[in-house]
């Protein structure tokens, strides 16, 4: 089986794979360059190490961040892709904090994809993380060459000059220009040092921790041009795929000149796919499943058309998963610890033998679809020996790497433009619909958008995998957490390793409080695509854990609060970036802070209840309580839920807060109802009345609170997930006494 | 030739299939994009637009039988001069959209609400907004951005 290029459920991989990104300033040099006439263009060559000795020569490349305007406009590029998560306004943000620039003068573009910009790609909330002190950098730089411009103009030492609102001034004389006006003789000023750039301390922020309102909000509420779907290219014809609705399927023949005869219908013709679809390497794989291709003049006509296709499909190596016979499977392989021991400590059959008390649960999860709400769309240009692609995807380096794969075409000759997407979720972190668009384009010599049904995109997704644990801890006489036994059950692909986001490492917590613990796998052989969906792993296993930990103080008839602080001890994270475990004061800060501003403890009518959770994932400390009701009829109605997140130095309070408040939506749309379930290696549900999202009068209050630890930034994309299911399903059982530890719960007969 | 009322502007649209949905016309023959594709089958919302002031779904709608009708969609919301409404500036200011794929057909629901019932309960906003799914789950914003400009109008958020 293929490994993917970079884990996006493993914070360590991630960083390794953005280390181009996250190192030191000293390891690059800033370059600056005169661009057009009056403007300063600060940039960074990328070329690394020995290399970019050689770089002052004229073959050097440049890319660019920060360009100023004689008009004193700034215009700053964001190099990462943005699928609603906020970055392309975040990033600018931290350039002009440290330019000191007027964000109202500020204009933020998308950087063209190009290696000199690193890894551009949007997975593992990483991009703050890893562009922070680049970002910074670009800020800090360009404003130490104005200054540098007007000391020497005024004949004053830069040391007397201070900046604010893109305004270079000296209070003794009161002389000020603006940065437009000294852009022209900055750039012939020497580069600065940068390993001796100053940054900002927190306490002189002006516009980090503000609310700044997303950049493209403009045209969002004027409906421009500025998602992938929205792209039109000159002579551009409109596609669908048809695949095989078995997973695998491949196409033996159609009824092609059937369908050729339909109004606007321009070609229609099989593709024979180059791969099993499970075995997409993420990113930047080749593989392509086999379909029928029908191009049109219209989306319209091409949709028609396809009601009337008839395939004949090859199904003999195509998936024949049932998902009735893995729950069937895995329900008895629960019944025990796991044959393949993964890490093991001390003697825990023992020690459950020994422990005061027992408990032993086993958890379940269903598959679920990314459902981003703008289907897979890709507009791709062939030109004989060049491609030109317009993708929405998380993944613009990769999916560049894709296309050279896929099309034995160099690098230079693919020029992809990354395109706003309508919701990722990780859904598109591969880039199957660009090969898709590639391969059609190619074929019929003219560019083509390719457009996803929905029913196309629920059918054809990398969905989050389904699995089950059996979990068993003891504890000791004082009501301690004393051994820790831990089962999982996850889909393989090749029947050795675990599917994409399906296998769980070991994790570091409870484990460093734990002199007796044991981590078993067992696994099922299933051909569904899985992939990376918001928090991997951590969004299905922080259910898992943080209920079990609430069933363990229960079992104490201790404290939940209390008792899960106690199993932060020895938690070192130190909140050095992606470090594995979580660090325990900042831990017990933000669960200790949430209890207070939920007021736990506080009495409750019958039927309702607090639940808590706390959850460390992409290197965010997060803890959310929810209040929740239960009737007899198990309708459940989440009252208000509180999060409290410590994502160290917060970016723009507006976007960060707006991640948390959708978090929960996404998280409670997911526990309740929804479920990916297979028959005879095809997927079941085919929209969204099958697989429903929680709408407006469903949606609880949300109150959001961050923690100023004073660390670094990290991302918020991804973490304030994972606690809400805990949280819900903690505060269930509370309110009734009753302990749901299947996902979804609608499959226990609650309803919302 | 199907002639269609689009934001107080007449479209002739020659030789289109009148099966053709509303949506796919506005998208593909029109350029008004702002329309969104999310499920096909009147699931989502993000294609709703006002048939004379109501919310209707553009995936549902076949142009054959629009002729005659008022059409609003999102491009149409802004006076001509390029000053928003009062609802879209709301949705800046609260900085309502994360991907933003959902925002314009929410902003015809509310759109369609407001002029039905300027001060609407909170209840009511919930309500009248089901229709219309936001996967990001900005509901709480949306429902913020509409209690401020029933505020505006005079109306108890």
């Amino acid at each position: 089986m293929s490994q993917p290029i970079i884990d996006y459920s493993n914070p360590v991989a991630i960083l390794n794979a953005s280390k181009e990104n996250a190192i030191s300033l000293s390891r690059r040099e800033f370059i600056k360059l005169a661009g057009a006439s009056g403007s300063l263009v600060v940039g960074l060559s990328v070329l690394p190490g020995e290399v970019f000795a050689q770089s002052s020569n004229s073959t050097a490349e440049l890319n660019t961040y920060v360009l100023i305007n004689a008009d004193n406009s700034i215009r700053i590029y964001a190099p990462n892709p943005e699928i609603g998560q906020g970055i392309k306004t975040a990033l600018p943000m931290i350039v002009a904090e440290e330019l000191d620039a007027d964000w109202k003068q500020v204009i933020v573009e998308s950087a063209p994809v190009a290696e000199l910009y690193g890894r551009q790609a949007a997975g593992g909330s990483t991009s703050i993380l890893t562009r922070w002190n680049e970002m910074r950098g670009m800020g800090a730089i360009a404003r130490q060459m104005l200054v540098q411009a007007a000391s020497d103009q005024w004949n004053l030492p830069a040391s007397e000059l201070s900046t604010q609102d893109s305004t270079v001034s000296h209070q003794g004389t009161g002389r000020s220009a603006s940065y437009g006006e000294l852009a022209a003789a900055a750039v012939k000023l020497p580069m600065p040092n940068v390993d001796q750039l100053e940054f900002k301390t927190p306490d002189q922020y002006k516009l980090l921790g503000t609310r700044i309102t997303g950049v493209n909000n403009q045209e969002v509420v004027t409906g421009q041009p500025l998602f992938g779907i929205d792209t039109v290219v000159p002579g551009m014809l409109y596609a669908n795929y048809v695949k095989c609705p078995v997973i695998g399927g491949k196409a033996v023949s159609a009824n092609l000149d059937e369908i050729k005869a339909l109004p606007g219908i321009k070609h229609a013709f099989i593709m024979p796919g180059t791969t099993d679809v499970s075995y997409f390497e993420v990113g930047s794989g080749d593989g392509v499943a086999s379909g029928v291709a029908i191009v049109a003049e219209s989306t319209w006509q091409a949709i028609k058309a396809r009601r009337q296709l008839n395939v004949e499909w090859d199904t003999s190596n195509a998936s024949d998963d049932n998902w009735d016979d893995f729950v069937e499977q895995a329900t008895e392989l629960a019944k025990g610890p796991g044959a393949n021991v993964l890490d093991e400590k001390g003697d825990v059959t023992a020690a459950l033998q020994n422990a005061d008390k027992t408990v032993a649960s086993t958890y379940s999860f269903g598959y679920v679809s990314h459902a981003q709400l703008e289907p897979q769309n890709c507009v791709a240009d062939w030109k004989g020996d060049s491609v030109e692609v317009w993708a929405p995807t998380q993944t613009p380096s990769a999916a560049v790497n894709s296309l050279n794969k896929l099309l034995g075409i160099p690098k230079e000759n693919i020029t992809l433009h990354q395109i706003r997407a309508g919701g990722g979720f990780g859904r598109r972190l591969e880039n199957d619909y660009a090969r898709e668009a590639a391969l059609i384009s190619r074929e019929i010599g003219v560019p083509v958008k390719l457009q996803w049904t929905r029913e196309d995109d629920m059918a054809f997704d990398y969905f989050r995998p389904g699995g089950f644990y059996s979990l068993a801890g003891g504890l000791d006489q004082n009501g301690k957490l004393s051994v820790w036994d831990n089962h999982i059950i996850a889909p393989s692909v090749d029947g050795n390793s675990p599917g994409f986001a399906a296998g769980l490492r070991p994790p570091a917590y409870p484990r460093q409080l734990l002199d007796q613990y044991r981590f078993t796998q067992s696994l099922i052989t299933y051909k569904t695509p899985t992939g990376f969906c918001r928090a991997p792993t951590s969004n299905t296993y922080a259910f898992v854990e943080q209920c079990f930990i609430h069933e363990l103080a229960d079992a104490a008839g201790r404290d939940h609060v209390e008792f899960l602080v106690e199993t932060m001890v020895g938690m070192t994270g130190q909140g050095q970036g992606f470090a594995r475990s979580p660090d325990r004061t900042r831990a017990v800060n933000v669960i200790q802070t949430v209890a207070k501003r939920a007021n736990w403890g506080q009495s409750m009518p019958e039927g309702r209840a607090l639940g808590l959770a706390f959850y460390y994932s992409h290197a965010g400390h997060i803890a959310e309580i929810a209040d929740v009701s239960v009737d007899s009829a198990k309708k459940v109605t989440i009252h208000k839920v509180w999060v409290v997140a410590d994502i160290g130095t917060v970016i723009n309070l507006s976007g960060a807060e707006n991640q948390c408040q959708g978090a929960v939506i996404d998280a409670i749309s997911t526990m309740m109802a929804q479920e990916i379930t297979m028959k005879d290696g095809q997927i079941e549900q085919t929209n969204f009345h099958q697989y429903p999202l929680l709408r407006s009068n469903n949606r609880p209050e949300i109150d959001v609170h961050f923690v100023d630890s004073g660390n670094s930034p990290t991302g918020m994309g991804e973490p304030a997930f994972p606690p809400l299911a805990p949280a819900v399903g903690n505060a269930i059982f509370a309110a009734t006494g009753e302990r749901a530890r299947s996902l979804p719960i609608s499959n226990l007969g609650f309803s919302i | 030739m199907i002639n269609l009322k689009i934001n107080n502007k007449e479209y002739n649209l020659d030789d289109i299939d009148p099966e053709t949905p509303l949506l796919w016309a506005l998208r593909d023959t029109l350029g008004l994009v702002g329309t969104k594709f999310g499920c096909g089958v009147a699931q989502c919302g993000a294609c709703t637009i006002l048939l004379n002031g109501q919310p209707g779904r553009g995936c549902q709608m076949p142009v054959g039988a629009l002729e005659g009708i008022e059409i609003t969609t999102v491009e149409g919301l802004a006076e001509e001069d390029g000053t928003l409404s009062a609802l879209q500036q709301a949705w800046i200011d609260h900085d309502v959209p994360q991907c933003g794929y959902c925002q314009a057909g929410q902003l015809l629901a509310a759109t369609s609400l407001l002029e039905r019932n300027p001060s609407p309960s909170t209840e009511e906003i919930d309500t009248a907004m089901s229709g219309n799914i936001c996967r990001c789950g900005t509901y709480t914003r949306i429902v913020s951005a509409i209690q401020s400009v029933a505020k505006d109008t005079g109306g108890a958020a």
